[in-house]
């Protein structure tokens, strides 16, 4: 019966899809409703075909295959969004990469939310959803409630990233940092998203564990406030439901408020409460011992929700925001330093008394630079919301040195962890391919972040100094182009640092795959990997 | 008043003050004495059920025996 259902729904969206297609104002929602339509009525054909075959028993273990196409999923995306970076990177450097034949699909700026959307919701977003079913799985004892509704947020996510990477790169964007797809492609991941909660929440009503794990209280802070960002920032109306183009509703300060409430808490619950979820699961786990604290992680917790939700207007210091807003930002942003560095600590004495691991475990190397990382980042973070030190940092490359330190040195350092913690369990192997691969991996990825963090502190406050100086008469001495030109050394040392990053990346797709198809069996323990 | 003014007396006064009391109760709950015991179980989840998920028929049984362990 259920066959039936999803046959007719699925022949029904290919067939609007096609009419919407042939009625589309504009070029990029065309090649949408193509893509929505191809994908439709191939999961008609898919599903006609497996109609009547016999069903497979429902299985009582965990749900794993879920989370293997996950970690899949993140290294790939990954890589690209790793290789999109490096490749912008080098087109600042050297300008002819925005070759001429591709203007206006592949020049720089349509490429730079690519490279922002790719890491951050493809690369970020399938390893939080990947090890967020993991880890609530293990945590709750119970398996993933809802069956193939995990498979519908796994696919109907890729999905989404595809159709936002194709609108960018064809013009469909409303100019909303990190917020750039327009306005059917959001609501399509609301509805992606509201199943992710619903997964996420049943898995952890029908748990055996009395008490609730703390990295789940991370994960589903971190699902719980996207999915209100993500429909308060997008609130607008489409011009035409055959167009790619629609309105804000919030206009003005009021639109620039949205967007960074939005912007600044994208990165205070995407990447970093769910990576602290990724935190308090996969640092114990690889060290063997439990968390330092775990009265310490809940104050963490909820000082986090607590005062990260307010730091938004620090985006904004020297524009039409009122003062008093910006300065509440700022002390919530200062304040922040107290649960960031307490859950740094945390995280770090976690190891106290393991310490050796870290000569002969390369994992738990990462996990530990990783942890560093988001103690130095989110030292710097308020450190430039301070207004006066954000008038010398604002619009330069210090700015963007931060976020990298961030994600490169948090998130993804965190992630590779995770997914080298994840690889030889999710597949059922004694051990990972390589530990020499990781040790690679490690030590490329780690120089290629202090390359690119160093270079962009250099650039960006040398910029800043030029961009204020001024001579004895009052005229500023240096021309916008002047500051260009004394960037490039450190533009070509930030695209090497990029090039090491990929690299590293590609060894642990290598390792990964490696592990997946050849390394040794895990030995026939009492209970296998559950199968799928 | 109109809207704007009347939430914004409502946000600074009594909702400041709910979400004040709500985050030290919070932290007065968690160092509250003898929670040490529940703490150290709650942290030692992780390493309770790796590779299966806790059996129908025990109903989380095992869950509370282990932590008493």
């Amino acid at each position: 019966m259920w066959d039936y259902v999803k046959i007719a729904v699925y022949g029904v969206i290919a067939v609007c899809a096609a009419i919407a297609a042939s009625y589309a104002r504009d070029f990029p929602y065309q090649v949408h409703a193509v893509i929505v339509m191809l994908v439709a009525a191939g999961l008609f054909l898919l599903t006609v075909r497996r109609t009547g075959d016999p069903k497979p028993v429902p299985d009582t273990g965990y749900m794993d295959d879920v989370v293997r196409a996950g970690v899949i999923a993140t290294a790939f995306w990954g890589v690209v969004g790793f290789a999109a970076g490096t490749f912008i990177a080098s087109q600042l450097a050297f300008p002819w990469l925005n070759f001429d034949w591709a203007n206006g699909y592949l020049n720089f700026g349509r490429l730079r939310p690519l490279h922002t959307s790719a890491v951050i919701f493809a690369f970020g977003g399938n390893a939080l959803i990947a090890t967020s079913f993991y880890v609530v799985q293990r945590t709750s004892a119970a398996r993933l409630w809802g069956g193939n509704a995990a498979w519908f947020v796994f696919w109907g996510y890729q999905l989404f990233i595809v159709l936002a990477a194709t609108g960018y790169v064809l013009g469909a964007t409303q100019s909303k940092e990190y917020a750039e797809p327009e306005w059917y492609v959001d609501w399509w991941l609301t509805i992606i998203w509201v199943v992710y909660l619903m997964i996420f929440m049943g898995t952890i009503f029908r748990r055996k564990e009395p008490h609730i794990y703390v990295a789940n209280w991370f994960y589903l802070s971190f699902i719980v406030t996207v999915a209100m960002l993500h429909i308060v920032n997008n609130l607008s109306i489409p011009v035409s439901i055959f167009g790619s183009k629609s309105v804000q509703v919030f206009a003005g300060v009021q639109d620039a408020m949205t967007q960074w409430w939005y912007g600044h808490n994208a990165v205070g619950f995407f990447l970093t409460a769910g990576f602290l979820g990724m935190m308090y699961y996969f640092v114990p786990k690889q060290a063997e011992r439990p968390v330092f604290s775990y009265k310490l992680s809940i104050i963490h917790f909820w000082a986090l929700i607590f005062l990260y939700i307010w730091a938004g207007p620090h985006h904004l210091h020297y524009t039409a925001l009122p003062d008093w807003a910006g300065t509440l930002g700022m002390v919530f942003s200062i304040m922040l330093w107290m649960p960031s560095w307490g859950g740094m600590i945390n995280g770090l004495m976690t190891l106290s008394g393991a310490w050796d691991k870290l000569r002969t475990d390369p994992i738990i190397r990462m996990m530990v630079v990783a942890v560093g990382f988001y103690g130095m980042s989110t030292f710097e973070g308020p450190m430039m919301s301070i207004r006066a030190v954000n008038s010398l940092s604002h619009y330069t490359d210090w700015t963007i040195g931060h976020v990298h330190s961030g994600a490169l040195g948090w998130n993804g350092m965190i992630t590779f962890g995770a997914l080298y913690f994840l690889a030889p369990r999710l597949w059922g192997k004694e051990r990972l391919y390589s530990t020499a691969l990781v040790s690679w991996h490690f030590w490329l990825a780690t120089i290629g972040i202090v390359l690119y963090a160093a270079s962009m502190w250099v650039s960006g406050i040398m910029e800043g100094l030029m961009w204020r100086e001024v001579d004895d008469q009052g005229f500023l001495v240096n021309s916008f182009a002047d500051t260009v030109a004394a960037k490039y050394p450190m533009y070509v040392v930030r695209a090497i640092g990029g090039g090491l990053f990929v690299l590293g990346g590609l060894i642990m797709c290598f390792n990964i795959w490696k592990t997946a198809t050849s390394a040794p069996a895990r030995r026939a323990a009492p209970v296998a990997a559950p199968a799928e | 008043m109109d809207t704007y003014s009347v939430m914004r007396e409502f946000a600074d006064s009594w909702m400041l003050l709910f979400l004040t009391l709500f985050f030290v109760g919070v932290i007065v709950w968690v160092l509250r004495p003898g929670s040490t015991k529940a703490h150290r179980d709650s942290a030692s989840i992780p390493f309770r059920h790796e590779d299966e998920p806790a059996g129908a028929e025990d109903d989380g049984a095992t869950c509370r025996k282990e932590a008493r362990t």
